[in-house]
């Protein structure tokens, strides 16, 4: 690699634009220009200096900001795609995705549902477009960040002159009593926490620089968020599961290795009242009819306690009582449980009483939990009777067969068997909501109808997430090199006696404005003239 | 202390309305004093009621939050509102960093469209739905419209920069979309006027008609259907025939509203070209004479600077705290929180564009200007039009 020596003579590696340390142009094509390029101090990027091998072309192609702004304005159009329409994960259940979109929004539903814009966010291509911003962010960083790191780092007081006068701030002034002058600038330069070194008369004062490395602040703060994201499918480090549970219920909370146990005492939905809550809501209330104001779910939290050999019901130790309710999550041990749904008077209990047909004589009641039915009841005196099927969302298939759709109790259908002294075989009997059917013929005794009980059922989301504290420091990295960089400027102003003249000169990474009035009210009644920006000047001209 | 609070805010938009209008005269005032240092008296007793205003609407923020018993930034009258205040507070931060009365000229104005825009949708005092009962509600919701108002006082820059900088003397592609920007303004104030006739008049017209799903539904327009509902069949004696029936799955009656804004829009706009015979840019070109371009790109792109961080912090981090409280997870791709992320994307762009690629001046207030359009878009369009879980217009 051949290095770039100075006139100065400090060694600059190859590709260097404007020497490190004195800021001469080193090379010609930037001699004929009024200003210097002050990007990146004019240091020697990688990208820009060679493009030989395969990994040249790669770090040159994500090193790229033209790439970078490409890649960001993609991904903006294609975000923007996926909310024309709902995606995929919030469509009711109703029917297939395939069929829904084009059912909802015709050929517009069709194509969108053909192109996988219904479901967007997680489709190959989307993932392909932030990794690659992912890449552009590392290799942006390190392309610019160390070149940057060196230049300032070996910069000298005593800049050239070539450096100095294509200055955007750049001035001339006669120098007169300057000795004074200089103390007063520097007591003024010092007030506004500059820091000043000097060298031969020569002045550079310097504030802010850290502010030159909040980009990369933020840049490593976003690559780890998305690393966070990325660990998310690491077995173990995510778990999302839904956990529907009855009142007075007690069900294992999955994904804990039956370690944990919940028991859901209530679910409680409030709305609010037009009398009673804040009276300045009626007119609200009224509009809308019914405003919900609390879903909240009751609930226990055991552990179980030592080992269980299978089949044996487990030990479990309270460990507390909590009020699940929307933004207050139960957490433990790095769990959280969210209140998400519910469902109303789910059909829990339904009782019957055996019954004569032409007397009407009751023989008993049974009480049948329709999460858990009895295979056999007995009534007493001879009296009994039998489920011999149970279908507890019960519909006819296409062959008139009773099946049942779901576990769960929606529309509950039963086959008795009704055995009394003088039908010890027993009678068969098909009863379900508002329907009776005798298979074998006429029966001498019928199942009653007579009641049904109804619990609430909480929908309780399980989650954990291991990647939490990951992303959280990724955000936390990226607000800091963010404020960092938009909330500081780093200025320099350079003071450079040339016989008997003084030249300043003065550059910001941003807010322009800022550094001409710094430097106005540190030359005032100096003697020296304001130096002046050379761009405005131009676009006088 | 419901009807205080109402009398604050309409308090607060006359003073902006008269403060507008000094803001104007300072700039008429300035011609041959240029050399005076500092603001003129004009403009010391613009950013005055200004100031008065601004603790108006203060007071209209406080004596609603007392009455609700929570912030009142719930809805999209709130949320506007609130809007419109941090703006003219971004503003008034501005004025004093960089003493540009012209600032005011094209800030006000938008505060002003923003709070008679938002007073169009129910202003009832709203009880909060269970996802709302939390105190995220407030500190996300009033940092990420801090964040988005400084974004905006940029769309102020970028605007007298272009009014500024766009030759007038024949048209182009450059007084095309100039024009466009203002033809949008106007259209948000012919909403406004269009709205409140109605109202005024009371105007209440009820159909039946058939959604998507073939189910038979009620719907009452408080505008003169010139698109009507699906098989809509007018129930209400005397009031208009829809023009138009629209199908089942396009939302006839929000189509409606937005056609009549569009009408009413280019009504005004028509004949404010006719009697003028000047492009609204043209007339605005005078005002902003005594403006030095670079330092409204310096304001715009200090406005990005200042409200980049706010805003991310605001609409991403604390909306993502609250998401994983919420709603079990920090991200779900709803369609506000994807456009936040679009915004994000977007100015990140700009900021790029900026530094690297040297899109100062011109390019730069182009870009403000769409980022604008992105923001309005994810307040408007987002709680009307994509339904998705922050769709609490009401």
């Amino acid at each position: 690699m051949k290095h770039v020596k100075c006139e100065c003579g400090h060694v600059n590696p190859h590709g260097t634009i404007l020497c490190e340390a004195c800021g001469r142009v080193l090379q010609e094509s930037e001699k004929d220009k009024k200003l210097v390029d002050m990007r990146y101090e004019g240091s020697a990027r990688r990208s820009q200096t060679y493009n030989k091998t395969i990994i040249d072309k790669i770090w040159n192609f994500f090193s790229s900001v033209k790439v970078g702004v490409w890649l960001i304005v993609i991904t903006l159009i294609a975000s923007a795609l996926g909310t024309i329409l709902p995606q995929e994960m919030y469509i009711p259940p109703v029917m297939p995705a395939a069929e829904y979109y084009e059912d909802q929004y015709g050929w517009i539903g069709k194509l969108y549902y053909e192109l996988g814009f219904h479901n967007l966010y997680s489709s190959w291509w989307y993932l392909v477009l932030i990794a690659s911003i992912g890449i552009s962010l590392v290799i942006c960083s390190l392309d610019r960040m160390i070149p940057l790191w060196r230049a300032l780092k070996a910069q000298r007081v005593a800049r050239h002159e070539g450096f100095l006068k294509r200055q955007r701030i750049f001035g001339v002034s006669e120098a007169s009593n300057l000795d004074v002058s200089y103390e007063k600038i520097k007591e003024r330069l010092k007030a506004k926490r500059y820091n000043i070194r000097e060298e031969d008369g020569n002045i550079l004062a310097e504030k802010g620089r850290f502010s030159r490395w909040g980009p990369y602040v933020n840049h490593i703060g976003l690559i780890i968020f998305l690393i966070g994201g990325m660990l998310r499918f690491v077995p173990g480090m995510y778990i999302d599961e839904v956990l529907w549970v009855r009142e007075g219920e007690t069900k294992v909370i999955p994904e804990t290795d039956g370690q944990y146990y919940l028991k859901n005492n209530k679910f409680i939905l409030e709305v609010y009242d037009k009398d009673k809550d804040n009276k300045a809501f009626s007119n609200a209330i009224e509009e809308k009819g019914m405003v919900a104001k609390n879903y909240q779910s009751d609930v226990t939290l055991y552990k179980k306690k030592g080992e269980t050999v299978a089949g044996q019901a487990p030990e479990l130790e309270k460990v507390k009582d909590y009020s699940i309710k929307v933004n207050e999550p139960l957490k433990f041990e790095g769990y959280a449980l969210y209140q998400v749904s519910y469902k109303l008077d789910e059909l829990n209990q339904m009782t019957f009483r055996l019954n004569k047909k032409d007397s009407e004589e009751s023989f008993g009641e049974i009480k049948i939990d329709l999460n858990d039915p009895k295979d056999r009841y007995d009534l007493g005196n001879g009296y009994a009777v039998e489920v011999v099927s149970y279908f507890p969302d019960f519909e006819f298939d296409d062959s008139g067969e009773p099946i049942t759709k779901s576990k769960v109790p929606n529309n509950p259908a039963f086959v008795f068997k009704m055995i009394s002294p003088d039908k010890k075989d027993g009678e068969i009997s098909f009863v379900a909501i508002q329907q009776t059917i005798e298979p074998f013929g006429d029966n001498e005794y019928k199942m009653n109808f007579a009641g049904i009980d109804t619990k609430h059922v909480s929908s309780i989301t399980v989650r954990k997430d291991l990647t939490l504290w990951i992303i959280a420091l990724g955000g936390l990295i990226f607000m800091i090199g963010v404020a960092q960089g938009s909330y500081w400027n780093h200025r320099r102003i350079w003071l450079r006696r040339v016989n008997d003249e003084v030249w300043i000169a003065g550059h910001t990474n941003k807010n322009w404005h800022g550094l001409k009035r710094e430097i106005q009210s540190v030359l005032e009644g100096t003697g020296i003239d304001d130096p002046e920006d050379q761009v405005q000047k131009e676009t006088k001209e | 202390m419901v009807s205080l609070s109402g009398n604050l805010l309409f308090s607060s938009f006359i003073l902006y309305l008269i403060a507008t209008v000094f803001f104007a005269g300072s700039i008429k005032d300035k011609k041959g004093k240029m050399k005076e240092k500092g603001p003129n008296k004009w403009a010391k007793i613009a950013v005055f009621i200004t100031i008065v205003g601004f603790i108006c609407q203060l007071g209209y923020f406080i004596t609603r939050w007392i009455v609700a018993g929570h912030a009142p930034v719930s809805n999209m009258f709130e949320f506007g509102t609130f809007f419109a205040l941090s703006l003219v507070g971004a503003f008034i931060v501005l004025y004093y960093m960089y003493k540009t009365p012209l600032l005011g000229v094209f800030t006000l104005p938008v505060a002003l469209l923003l709070i008679a825009f938002s007073s169009m949708f129910s202003r009832d005092i709203s009880p909060l739905i269970p996802a709302l009962q939390s105190h995220w509600l407030y500190i996300h919701v009033t940092t990420a419209a801090m964040g988005q108002a400084i974004l905006g006082m940029s769309f102020a820059a970028g605007l007298i920069y272009l009014v500024k900088a766009v030759d007038q003397s024949k048209p182009s592609k450059r007084t095309f979309w100039l024009e466009t920007i203002m033809f949008g303004l106007i259209c948000t104030l012919g909403f406004v006027l269009v709205t409140t006739t109605f109202s005024l008049l009371d105007y209440k017209a009820e159909f039946n008609w058939i959604d998507k799903n073939g189910q038979q539904l009620k719907q009452e327009y408080t505008m003169p259907a010139i698109t009507g509902p699906n098989e809509g069949e007018l129930l209400t004696a005397g009031k208009f025939e829809p023009l138009v029936e629209m199908p089942g799955i396009i939302n006839a009656k929000k189509l409606n509203t937005v056609i009549w804004s569009l009408l009413s829009g280019t009504i005004i706009y028509l004949l404010f070209r006719l009697i003028i015979r000047k492009r609204v840019g043209a007339v605005l070109q005078p005002v902003v004479k005594n403006i030095k371009l670079d330092l409204v790109d310096e304001i715009g792109y200090r406005s990005v600077l200042i409200g980049f961080p706010v805003f991310t912090l605001g609409a991403l981090i604390f909306a993502m705290i609250w998401a994983q409280i919420a709603w079990t997870r920090f991200w779900g791709w709803d369609p506000k929180e994807v456009w936040a992320l679009i915004t994000f994307l977007f100015y990140a762009a700009f900021l790029h564009l900026r530094l690297s690629k040297g899109w100062h001046g011109e390019k730069s207030a182009w870009l403000a200007v769409i980022g604008f359009v992105i923001i309005m878009f994810n307040f408007v369009a987002v709680n009307l039009v994509i339904a998705g879980l922050h769709s609490y217009a009401g």
